[in-house]
């Protein structure tokens, strides 16, 4: 990590080194097995046969592999409906969101217009504010607009938001002045601007925003379990968190469903993992 | 920045607001715009009847409040966050910041491997694991008694025990959130030139004086953003008890948000529940101004 040159080590204290080494990586190791444990025992009980995860002493893997609770889940259960809600949910929520936050970073970090400084610090300070102080009247406002139990409900207030403007701005900031310049003495409109310059120099940034949108929006349980009422509706885990209730007993069933909604964004994160650890550390050097 | 090199040309105006408009509008709407009408809703008894016709609701003043601070039930929801928060936060961020250690070392390989590992059940879906944790954390079958168990310690009822349903919902955050606080603070400790432990080692300074004298007051302002963002995070404490306990045993576990999405949701009781949302909003705002007028003090 650090650059630092290291000077040839004495005997003594190779033998020291060797001692710390194994140690870290004992540690490092620990670590691993408890932070995968609890996956592997999620996907492994899923394959258990009915009841054997409820054994004593505990079963670490399956006496034979079966997919029963797969296939229950989305026979009887409902689960492939589910499975499509949460999709589609997340994807329009991430490409919306993507175009409109985009738009509006651009424009605070590169366009020049009255009042830009006082708009931004003015929805900056609106990241204090925790979510759940606008959930009561958004409820009642999205009950006048009739779109409670509709997956608009879900979708409408997500498709911005301050801290997707937040990072895009912060990126679009080092976009050079003279290359629009040029481009606009050359004739060309604002949103050809926008879309032939701007949008392909922040391509890393919009890249994070919506794998990072995509996997909140998947995860979220509070606000969809407020807006969806009908069970047609239910993303994945509102539909679990149901489920779990009504079968507390059916370990296997749930663990199962469990895995269901958790291998998509598991997927996602590790084929773009760059991208999204960027964004954690973008977002927080400048905080 | 630049902007009195170029007169504003209107047409750039006009193309500022056209660009503007959709994210203010729809942020304006669906998050200011009611946000400041929970402060209203929270001044009125707006319950079941407000929700079939508004007008049946009538202003109450400041009620809502007082009702709301002499009931034990929101003193307990209070202490419930607070102990969530104050405990589960600095143990999320000690163990994140004790992997950012073992991840910085010059003589550990794999980094990214391990990095990956630690990282992912901060991308997991939090009500699967939940659920996952809730077996995990079975009085007879759970992994965890009988791990315990293998090294003498008898059974313990986590989730059934008043006393112990809120230590194991902060285990399960500890485990599901501490990689990323480990992601900022690999990213802090980068940005600390290694001359100066280099400066510190020529000077005889041991490990764990240069983690004291150097690592930690460099890494100061990432720790108090951690710690902010952090508390903030666990202030809103919702679908963990919602999932594994429901807010029990004896409402052991029942949070601020729990209570009122109760309230609000549940019973319909919307005055009262906004008049919660905006006691949590204060409380958030108050341990926010604390710690950095604890970092101010420090630096």
């Amino acid at each position: 990590m650090t650059s630092a040159v290291r000077h040839d080590p004495l005997p003594s204290m190779r033998g020291r080194e060797r001692v710390v080494r194994t140690l870290l990586y004992s540690l490092l190791v620990l670590g691993a097995v408890l932070a995968l444990m609890p996956m592997i025992w999620m996907v492994s009980a899923s394959l258990m046969p009915s009841g054997q995860a409820s054994s004593f002493p505990p079963r670490l893997f399956p006496s034979r592999v079966t997919f029963e609770h797969y296939v229950a889940l989305f026979t009887r259960l409902n689960l492939g409906r589910y499975l499509l809600n949460s999709a589609f949910v997340a994807l329009v929520v991430t490409a919306t969101s993507l175009a409109i936050n985009s738009m509006a970073g651009y424009a605070f970090a590169k366009l020049r217009f009255r009042g830009r400084d006082r708009l931004f610090k003015a929805l900056s300070a609106g990241l204090v504010l925790p979510v759940q102080v606008s959930m009561l009247p958004l409820f009642l406002l999205l009950k006048n607009l009739g779109l409670i139990n509709t997956y608009w409900g879900v979708i409408i207030p997500g498709m911005a938001s301050i801290f997707g403007i937040f990072l895009v701005r912060q990126y679009a900031l080092a976009i050079p002045d003279e290359m629009l310049d040029a481009a606009r003495v050359d004739g060309a409109s604002e949103f050809r601007i926008f879309r032939s310059i701007v949008v392909p120099g922040i391509v890393p940034i919009l890249a994070t925003l919506s794998i990072w949108t995509f996997l909140a929006t998947w995860n979220d349980f509070m606000w969809p379990l407020i807006v969806l009422s009908d069970e047609s509706h239910y993303t994945l885990p509102v539909a679990l968190a149901n489920l779990s209730g009504e079968h507390v007993q059916d370990t296997e069933l749930m663990m199962a469903g469990s895995v269901i909604t958790v291998i998509p964004v598991m997927l996602v994160f590790l084929f773009l993992q760059r991208y999204y650890i960027q964004g954690v550390m973008a977002g927080s050097v400048k905080g | 920045m630049s902007t009195g090199r170029l007169r504003i040309p209107s047409e750039a105006n006009t193309a500022a607001w056209f660009f503007l408009a959709p994210a203010l509008i729809l942020i304006g709407v669906f998050f200011f715009l009611p946000v400041a009408a929970a402060l209203l809703l929270s001044v009125t008894d707006f319950d079941l009847y407000g929700i079939a016709n508004p007008r049946n609701a009538r202003f109450v003043g400041f009620q809502n409040y007082s009702r709301l601070l002499g009931t034990s039930e929101f003193w307990n929801a209070l202490r419930n966050t607070l102990y969530f928060a104050l405990v589960g936060g600095p143990l999320t961020i000690a163990v994140s910041l004790g992997a950012a250690l073992l991840l910085s070392s010059k003589l550990v390989r794999f980094k990214g491997l391990f990095r990956t590992i630690y990282f992912t059940p901060f991308v997991t879906t939090l009500v699967a694991v939940a659920i996952v944790w809730r077996y995990l954390y079975h009085t007879r079958y759970g992994l965890f008694n009988y791990a315990l168990g293998g090294i003498g310690i008898g059974p313990i009822d986590w989730l059934g025990d008043p006393r112990w349903a809120m230590p194991a919902i902060i285990l399960m955050t500890v485990w599901k959130s501490f990689g990323y606080n480990m992601l900022i603070f690999i990213a802090g400790l980068q940005a600390i030139p290694g001359e100066l432990y280099d400066a510190a080692e020529i000077d005889g300074a041991g490990a764990f004086r240069r983690f004291i004298s150097i690592t930690l007051p460099m890494l100061t302002p990432t720790l108090v953003f951690v710690a902010v963002v952090t508390m903030i995070g666990y202030f809103q404490l919702f679908a963990e008890p919602y999932v594994m306990t429901q807010g029990g045993p004896l409402r052991s576990t029942t949070s601020v948000v729990l209570l009122m999405y109760e309230e609000g949701f549940r019973w319909w009781r919307m005055g009262y529940a906004a008049a919660i949302a905006f006691v949590l909003f204060i409380v958030i705002l108050v341990a926010t101004l604390i710690q950095f007028r604890f970092q101010r003090d420090r630096t």
